[in-house]
């Protein structure tokens, strides 16, 4: 017999986070609020008709793709220029909220495999073997997108 | 870019990515202590659940659109409870702590002393059909009164039924507000509890029961 289904409440408790940190990587800080209020109120209308035996994370993060592709579509993507980044990043440590979001933006600007090698890492904590599987490259050219990945991030890291 | 890493470069970049994850967790928590909320406000949520004070300890108490449906002494194990909700009223469980707001406040009143009785709907979906006779027969004993297993079961039209009553009166999902702490045995004797013989006492000392017999 499987699992039930466990209480919605440990549910949200478990995959919060990693759908938080996918939406802020995919539609920045701003939008990521409503954008996890409304996968997670969709999670909970279908909740009860899941199967036990679901894949919650993988489910949970498809809702969160989704509400995040209508909230691409209801704008016009604004591209945060590094530059900028940079300007913000020398400034005051008064600003570490906002430079703590703007961080989180340049990782959302990062080439896809570079991205997902910083996300996975850092956010995930997986170690290179499963960054590599999860890429699906070796795990070589997976540290290698974690190195190059990162050396971008610390132009907006200040020194 | 050099194929040499550079560690202490390095550091500083993994430094600010370790803060930005804590600062994530932090944001990631209000949204879903939000969701919560709002699942509970706006009746999305089958099953609401926060803690309530109480001279024992935190108490966990559950509430369905019906009314309180479970109230758990500390020692319960909170995901063995919310398990058991899942499986037998609704898995769309949340921590809301409004919803709960009238029993926390029936609870402190009654705790305090200036409360006699429960005005809170219940909600009966944790309780078997025996349970039911045997627990609607002891919602009704009085403040300060108490009744013997065996006049319990004979209410619920059990006679011989004693052992029964009692075990549905052990396994009371509501306890406090379905008073089983007022059934005590024939000669006087405080027969067992669920919460423990301990808080059983103090209960009926509370409500200022006459105790024959320890």
């Amino acid at each position: 017999m499987s699992e039930p289904l466990p209480p919605f409440q440990r549910f949200l408790d478990e995959h919060r986070d990693a759908v938080w940190r996918f939406l802020v990587c995919s539609v920045g800080r701003l939008e990521a609020d409503d954008c996890f209020q409304e996968t997670f109120i969709a999670a909970l209308r279908a909740y009860p008709r899941l199967r036990p035996d679901s894949n919650l994370r993988a489910w949970v993060l498809t809702i969160a793709h989704r509400k995040a592709l209508d909230a691409h579509r209801g704008r016009t993507r604004r591209a945060l220029p590094m530059a900028d980044v940079a300007a913000v990043d020398a400034r005051s440590e008064s600003l570490a909220p906002a430079r703590d979001e703007e961080l989180w933006d340049a990782v959302g600007e990062l080439p896809a495999r570079q991205r997902s090698a910083v996300v996975l890492r850092y956010v995930a904590d997986l170690p290179h073997s499963d960054i590599a599987a999860a890429i699906g490259c070796s795990e070589e050219a997976a540290r290698r997108s974690l190195h190059e990945g990162l050396s971008k991030l610390r132009k907006v890291v200040p020194a | 870019m050099s194929k040499q890493a550079r560690p202490s470069e390095d550091a500083g970049t993994v430094v600010a990515l370790e803060r930005a994850r804590e600062m994530s967790e932090r944001a990631a928590a209000d949204a879903a202590s939000r969701l919560a909320e709002r699942a509970a406000a706006e009746g999305l949520a089958d099953v609401s659940y926060t803690a309530a004070d109480s001279p024992f300890g935190s108490l966990l108490v559950a509430a369905t659109r019906r009314g309180l449906v479970r109230l758990a002494f500390p020692e319960e194990e909170i995901d063995s409870v919310l398990e058991r909700l899942a499986r037998r009223v609704s898995p769309r469980i949340v921590q809301a702590p409004a919803p709960l707001d009238p029993v926390r406040r029936e609870l402190e009143e009654y705790f305090a002393g200036r409360r006699r009785g429960f005005e809170l709907p219940l909600d009966w979906s944790l309780i078997g059909p025996f349970g039911r006779k045997v627990l609607r027969v002891t919602s009704a004993i009085p403040y300060g009164g108490v009744l013997s297993y065996a006049e319990v079961a004979a209410e619920a039209g059990s006679p011989r039924g004693s052992r029964a009553a009692g075990n549905a009166l052990g396994s009371n999902p509501i306890p406090i507000v379905i008073p089983c702490h007022r059934v005590l045995r024939s000669g006087g004797a405080l027969g067992g509890y669920g919460g423990g013989v301990e808080r059983k006492r103090w209960l009926l000392e509370l409500e200022g029961a006459r105790q024959a017999d320890r």
